[in-house]
């Protein structure tokens, strides 16, 4: 670095005459980031909207040219029919059955495998921390072959063991809880030893609370892929109403009630409601489970 | 000393208890169906059931690729992805960068914008179904009036159904741009404003570079997830359909194989296949999840 | 003509306030430095004349112009970040050079302006890497590099150097000061370290929960601190802050009376005294005390005391004087000539009457 001068330096000419430019326009752009945001909600929340819409109207005014866009004279009756005739209740409570089961299962089997991974040595830990990680190479589709005659020479044909077993086991919670795990610092576990806490204790009142967050995320994320699956209760699920669920069931109902296309309408909109519920309270845990992947 | 070791042994067999159902879950349900579809390939099975099906080698698995119905489904796959994935990333992308900024209201945008996130595609197929129905849908009010009808159209079946795919993808796509978003150093970007980058050069000089980590992401879980594509086209089309309409991409063959044509020599031969394309990709997403992207340099 | 004011400018965060209705002048051509502690308003002040921030009320001038509306790139300031921000998917070159491709600058001038920065700060073998590939104290280098390249009014230095381990900090503290005199650039800089502080500015205004609490010299600042706040916080250790009483003619500590030759207190009754550590020594006589600690820092030694009230006083000793032992009883005597009268409640400094 050259040595000190303290110079001042010369005068900069003069500055041009015109001035700097204004920021009023900082208005105008927070209207035009409005009216973009609200054409982007239109465009989302269109098809649903109209769902609903349509839900509310006789089937001839469906069908009526230009379509209308709002109910006049709404007719909760396609709601009623839908619960009733379509038998919606049966599938929704059967989706409960098989939602609730994954769940727990995932739940439980990822933080028992996690705990192991995150706080137990033991010989070939990589090696079965490996086969963990295979599993997320393996994508559900390519299992259904094989996993289909399995469950049938089980007996579990139309059941709900056969809806739920096969995804009672998660490589993907596993690793998130794993993580969540691993964040404890070292010491508590020590310390705890200390006090004379075993396993099962320390995971129960320790782990598990601490890791509370990620156990959440896990949990919501569970219940959204286990209450959207399709192919599989497609495969599963027989020709009468034991099991199946509301997704199979809305596909039952457009084959039902081809021309009461108002009472198919409100059965999607009630197999919707639950799940848009699950959002609005627990959209943090979601984001966080979607985009566990993507950035730190 | 040996109180040692049999405290460490016991912690060796906990550990084990501990992984036990998850692995015996795997074994059944996940590796040995995998590993068996390169046993079923190589079985053919008879026009007839009942019969037990017999080994006829590779033969079955070359018939396969060589038909015409599986170059097909492979380009109807291909057409499908490429339709619904960069649209998906950007429609994401814009509305992650519209919704980034703390204004009154966001949060209630935010809500919006990720609600697809949890509609089935049961739910999608039959809300669009109806959007798009000859008699009673949008399309004639929109002078749409294609011949056979929209869903039955072999040139307009797919992209309708990829529509429909990327309305649901949206909302996955703007949660993961806008974590992206978030992930971006704030000072970085107050010095290209403080340098003089506008909207436009800000954007694509500086936004963008510093999400390629985000977009590479997004693009591997929209590849996976448009190559799980099912519901749609089983809903709205239906298998007697798919390959006049040329929907029948190749999640969808292989259903079609294993539970209409009761073929699983065949499914087996498409599941391998289909395995082999979303290899590339998973493995893409777990170098991901792996490594940590530390862009900012620290 | 690069000042800036400040006129009576505040900023509220969700109706906290940051910054309280300041009013400073930095003239043209000085670096002067806001210190203070974290959440003192230092940074939020800088950014808002760079135009991260706009200012709840008040005005910020830069050049006699009003700058409240006017764009952070229209402003003609170039900013150092406490991280640098250096785009790390460019290579040094067009970092540098970023800036100057948005003013339009042509390529065979930008090459020219980048190669002078660079060359200035030593960076020209290193033009054609990433940041990514660099050392903390050459980012740093390079942060600087991109806001001379643009020439500016003024420049804004966020802490810059809190990120270097402290070898690194005192050379490159050292080679800012030797720029900054030579471009002559109007320079505000942030920081919380008062060493920096001393050795760098002109002049250093003092902040404290967003309210300037004095700006001056760093001398002046160090021997007629305004207040309490400023005595304490310049200087290492700071100033000791004991209570006493004044009367006529003297200062009461503890029972001693000490005379003041240099006239008279113009408050009678409690007030707060203030003395540096190196103004204060163990003698035969004086306050008494007792020793808490004794540092050994090589060149001198800190005597930590208590005084009966509980009051801490720390005593300089040049490293050749004896050291006393733990929990001796000691006398301390302070020079009245430097002794400093504070407000006991409100801790600004009381003037001395003739």
């Amino acid at each position: 670095m050259p040595a000190t001068d303290t110079a001042v330096r010369p005068p900069a000419p003069a500055p041009p005459a015109a001035r700097p430019p204004r920021r009023r326009h900082r208005r105008l752009r927070l209207v035009l980031r409005y009216t973009l945001l609200s054409i982007g909600a239109v465009v989302v929340l269109f098809p649903l909207y109209m769902a609903v819409v349509n839900s509310l109207l006789a089937p001839s005014q469906i069908a009526h040219q230009p379509p209308p866009f709002f109910p006049l004279h709404p007719q909760w009756g396609s709601y009623r029919k839908a619960w009733t005739e379509g038998d919606l209740a049966v599938y929704l409570r059967n989706s409960a059955i098989q939602t609730t089961i994954i769940v727990a299962g995932q739940l439980v089997t990822s933080v028992l495998a996690a705990y192991a991974f995150a706080f137990l040595e033991f010989p070939f830990k990589r090696t079965l921390f490996v086969v963990f990680l295979m599993t997320l190479m393996i994508p559900f589709e390519v299992t259904i072959a094989t996993n289909l005659s399995t469950v049938s020479s089980l007996g579990w044909f139309n059941t709900f063991p056969g809806l739920t077993v096969p995804f009672l086991a998660t490589g993907f919670g596993t690793f998130l809880l794993r993580q969540a795990f691993l964040q404890i610092p070292r010491d508590l576990r020590e310390a705890a030893q200390l006090d004379g806490y075993g396993h099962f204790r320390f995971l129960w009142s320790v782990a598990v609370p601490l890791a509370r967050p990620a156990l959440a995320a896990l949990g919501v994320f569970s219940f959204l892929s286990a209450w959207n699956q399709y192919l599989w209760p497609l495969l599963v699920t027989g020709n009468d109403n034991s099991v199946r669920t509301v997704q199979i069931g809305l596909k039952q109902l457009i084959n039902t009630q081809l021309d009461q296309i108002n009472v198919s309408l409100a059965g999607t909109v009630i197999a919707v409601v639950p799940l848009l519920i699950l959002l609005v309270v627990f959209q943090k845990q979601l984001v966080r489970s979607l985009t566990s992947g993507a950035v730190k | 000393m040996s109180a040692l070791r049999s405290r460490r042994h016991r912690e060796w067999g906990l550990a084990y208890l501990l992984l036990a159902p998850a692995l015996l879950i795997f074994a059944v349900f996940t590796f040995y169906p995998f590993l068996r579809n390169f046993k079923l390939a190589l079985y053919q099975n008879p026009p007839y059931p009942g019969l037990p099906s017999h080994y006829v080698g590779l033969h079955q698995v070359g018939s396969v690729l060589a038909s015409t119905s599986f170059h097909q489904s492979l380009v109807s796959t291909l057409l499908y992805v490429v339709m619904v994935v960069p649209v998906g990333l950007i429609g994401g992308l814009l509305l992650a960068v519209a919704a980034h900024k703390a204004i009154r209201g966001m949060a209630w945008f935010r809500l919006v914008f990720s609600s697809t996130v949890v509609t089935s595609v049961a739910v999608a197929a039959v809300v669009f179904g109806t959007l798009m129905d000859p008699v009673v849908g949008l399309l004639p009010w929109l002078g749409v009036n294609p011949h056979p009808a929209i869903l039955e159209n072999p040139t307009w079946a797919l992209p309708a159904v990829s529509l429909i795919a990327v309305w649901q993808f949206l909302g996955l796509s703007f949660v993961i741009m806008t974590a992206g978003l978030q992930s971006l150093p704030d000072e970085v970007l107050e010095a290209a404003r403080l340098d003089g980058a506008g909207g436009w050069t800000m954007f694509w000089r500086v936004t963008v570079p510093l999400l390629s980590p985000t977009l590479f992401f997004g693009l591997v879980v929209g590849t996976i997830y448009a190559f799980q594509s099912f519901g749609q086209i089983d809903i709205l089309i239906g298998p007697q359909n798919s390959q006049f309409t040329h929907t029948d991409v190749l999640l969808y063959s292989v259903y079609q194989a294993l539970s209409i044509q009761d073929n699983p020599g065949v499914a087996a031969v498409l599941s391998i296949v289909l395995f082999a394309i979303l290899l590339v990709f998973t493995l893409a997403q777990l170098r991901f999840l792996e490594r940590r992207v530390t862009y900012a340099g620290d | 003509m690069a000042r800036v004011n400040f006129e009576g400018v505040s900023k509220a965060f969700d109706g906290v306030l940051a910054v309280d209705d300041l009013h400073l002048d930095v003239h043209d051509g000085e670096l002067l430095v806001l210190l203070g502690p974290s959440g003192c308003g230092k940074t939020t002040a800088l950014r808002m004349v760079a135009g991260l921030e706009d200012p709840t009320a008040g005005t910020v001038s830069i050049g006699d112009v009003v700058v409240n509306d006017v764009e952070p790139k229209d402003r003609d300031v170039a900013m150092v970040f406490q991280s640098y921000a250096l785009y790390p998917h460019m290579t040094l070159r067009r970092n540098i050079e970023f800036p100057l491709r948005q003013q339009r600058v042509p390529a065979p001038e930008r090459a020219r302006r980048v190669e002078e920065a660079a060359g200035t700060l030593g960076l020209l073998d290193l033009l054609d890497r990433k940041p990514g590939q660099l050392s903390g104290g050459q980012r740093q280098r390079v942060a600087l590099a991109r806001a001379i390249v643009r020439d500016p009014q003024v420049f804004l230095m966020d802490e810059p150097l809190s990120n270097l381990d402290a070898t690194l900090r005192i050379q490159t503290r050292a080679d800012i000061v030797s720029l900054q005199r030579r471009l002559g650039t109007t320079t505000i800089y942030v920081t919380h370290d008062q060493v920096e502080a001393m050795t760098m500015g002109h002049r250093i205004a003092v902040m404290r929960d967003g309210r300037l609490q004095q700006v001056a010299a760093p001398q002046d600042l160090y021997e007629r601190p305004a207040n309490t706040f400023v005595a304490s916080f310049l200087g290492s250790p700071g100033m000791n802050l004991v209570p006493a009483s004044a009367e006529r003619g003297a200062i009461i500590i503890e029972g001693t009376r000490i005379g003041l030759p240099d006239g008279t207190p113009t408050v009678a009754g409690p007030v707060t005294v203030g003395v540096r550590p190196e103004a204060a020594t163990l003698a035969p006589e004086g306050i008494p005390a007792s020793v808490l600690l004794v540092e050994q820092l090589g060149a001198e030694t800190h005597v930590i005391c208590a005084l009966a009230d509980g009051s801490r006083v720390v005593v300089r000793q040049e490293h050749r004087a004896v050291r006393p032992d733990l929990g001796e009883s000691v006398a301390i005597r302070v020079d009245p000539l430097q002794l400093h009268l504070f407000d006991t409640d409100t801790g600004a400094r009381l003037e001395l009457g003739r």
